[in-house]
């Protein structure tokens, strides 16, 4: 796992470790991500995919007694730094669940909610800017004729690109997809990955997956994590086809996990 | 085999036992419900003329209404509730939202459930100490202070049971978009758990509306009709209360009509609240 063949990184960790309590749950993890890739986290449940992920926009800050140390630089600046400002990151790191999230308001306050915690926008211009999300995230179509009604009414693959636009409207660097098809039909697990596909043109996205089939469909660079270690990283191609380690392999084949 | 027929059958005896018993504890219930209403139902229709809601409690002897102890229970409910409600839902919020750090919000817990199973008496000899004692004279003022101490916790208790219900993916969800806490809980959680709420301050409006204890020490009654709340006030359990001890024919079926009132309207109120949170359910 070299991190130096990653040309252009937009995040890289570096040492970082993850506490929770006194359970250790990363393990000095050094990784980068590449700018306007999509970078996959894959390994079996509990082996700290979704940890790391959280500590990118500090999620964890929700909870007491969970804590992160060494750093985490995005464009070179450490973001678990005290001084860093907890809104202006998440305003620069947007993040969607595993379960569709969708706010109890409006589909279209759904969307403008976000935006105005960073912009006071005209009521045109806000208009506008709900339309590229839901464009962006391949919803406008089904949505235009009712934008007032109520996001909880969607369907759970519309819901899931609500959570998408929602997220995108604020127009981030970096996009952070929790196990965005889990809860997901394959129709629409289909339709979010087309749109993965399409959104890694504007934003750095880092996805954390069940999935194998889904991380080597629509991955550039694969992570394996294994009880809190970065067991590797590589291009994805590279990693299911010929993987360096002995553990990825079993994993990837099946005969573990 | 012999032995796995023998588990079966004594598995259908305890269940058959098990199942009876229910059954039976439902029906003794209901038993008492059902003759309580139909007792209820029996004297107090035929007491609920139109006469009750156009004229004033009467001497005793005399035919009257009860229009006046409508009025001051409705006035000292809803006093009693405006001033609950706010209070209620802010500790309440406190609770869910912030009390996950520290000692302040278990010692909160621990009182509030006190306060909530606290006989409605002590909370009514309470305000007379206070307040009645002190201005020397009954008033609807202290009734209502009264009935918005019985208000608060149960509105307390239903804010952070329904805030807590709400998904913690909610916040992070809102908080990952940068929202800050006062932003999260003002736009989403509360919104999330609104119809939970609002159908706790409902059950706590059925709950002091039949109130006794508390309006006795405080806001006693007034036999006149009166609109002024620094003044003893009519109210309807007190005059139930007072009617139904009496010698008096008349007053006995005021004292039955008044009973019959504030049932239905407890009865609304559990309806409207079990119809709010049904569709609240659904929606989610």
């Amino acid at each position: 796992m070299n991190i130096e063949s990653i040309t252009n990184p937009k995040i890289i960790i570096k040492d970082l470790n993850f506490y929770y309590g006194n359970f250790r749950a990363l393990k000095d993890i050094n990784l980068s991500i590449a700018e306007k890739m999509v970078t996959a986290f894959i390994g079996p449940s509990g082996c700290g995919k979704s940890t790391l992920l959280r500590t990118f926009n500090r999620m964890y800050q929700l909870y007491p007694k969970q804590k992160a140390t060494g750093e985490i630089l995005l464009d070179g600046a450490n973001i678990l730094d005290s001084k860093q400002d907890l809104n202006m990151l998440r305003a620069k790191i947007g993040m969607v669940f595993q379960k569709p999230t969708p706010f109890p308001m409006s589909i279209y306050d759904n969307i403008a909610f976000g935006v105005k915690l960073y912009e006071s926008l005209s009521k045109h211009d806000m208009e506008a800017r709900v339309e590229w999300a839901l464009r962006k995230a391949a919803l406008w179509t089904e949505v235009k004729d009712k934008l007032k009604q109520s996001g909880t009414g969607l369907s759970g693959g519309q819901q899931q690109r609500l959570c998408i636009a929602r997220a995108i409207a604020v127009k981030p660097q970096v996009l952070l997809l929790d196990e965005p098809t889990s809860a997901l039909d394959p129709i629409s697990t289909a339709h979010i990955e087309k749109l993965i596909d399409e959104l890694k043109e504007d934003f750095t996205i880092v996805i954390v997956t069940h999935n194998m089939q889904q991380a080597a469909r629509i991955s550039d660079y694969t992570a394996y994590m294994y009880l809190g270690d970065l067991i590797e990283l590589g291009e994805t191609s590279s990693v299911f086809t010929n993987p360096k380690r002995k553990e990825t392999e079993d994993y990837i084949t099946g005969r573990f996990g | 085999m012999n032995t796995m027929l023998n588990l079966y059958t004594r598995r259908r005896i305890v269940n058959a036992v098990g199942l009876s018993v229910s059954v039976l504890a439902m029906l003794f219930g209901l038993f008492w419900l059902c003759w309580i209403l139909l007792t209820l139902l029996d004297h107090g229709l035929p007491a609920l003329t139109p006469v009750v809601f156009a004229q004033m409690t009467p001497p005793p002897g005399n035919s009257g209404g009860l229009l006046n102890a409508i009025a001051g229970s409705v006035m000292m409910t809803v006093v009693g509730t405006l001033i609950g409600t706010p209070i209620g839902i802010l500790a309440g919020t406190y609770l869910a939202e912030f009390g996950q750090r520290g000692w302040m919000a278990p010692l909160t817990r621990f009182i509030n459930d006190v306060l909530l199973s606290a006989p409605s008496i002590v909370i009514g000899l309470f305000v007379y100490e206070m307040y009645v004692v002190r201005v020397k004279h009954f008033s609807g003022w202290a009734g209502a202070f009264a009935l918005s101490i019985l208000v608060i916790p149960v509105v307390i208790r239903t804010t952070e049971n329904m805030l807590r219900l709400v998904p913690s993916t909610l916040r992070e969800a809102a908080a990952a978009l940068g929202a800050p806490q006062w932003k999260v809980i003002n736009f989403v959680t509360l919104r999330a758990a609104r119809a939970g709420i609002i159908t706790g301050v409902m059950l706590a409006v059925a709950r002091i509306s039949g109130e006794t204890a508390p309006l006795l020490f405080t806001a006693l009654n007034n036999q006149f009709w009166s609109s002024n709340m620094s003044q003893p006030m009519a109210n309807l359990p007190v005059v139930i209360f007072q009617f139904a001890m009496s010698p008096y024919d008349d007053w006995q079926k005021l004292a039955w009509a008044g009973a019959l009132l504030i049932t239905l309207s407890v009865l609304t109120l559990n309806i409207l609240a079990r119809v709010l949170f049904r569709q609240s359910a659904t929606t989610h």
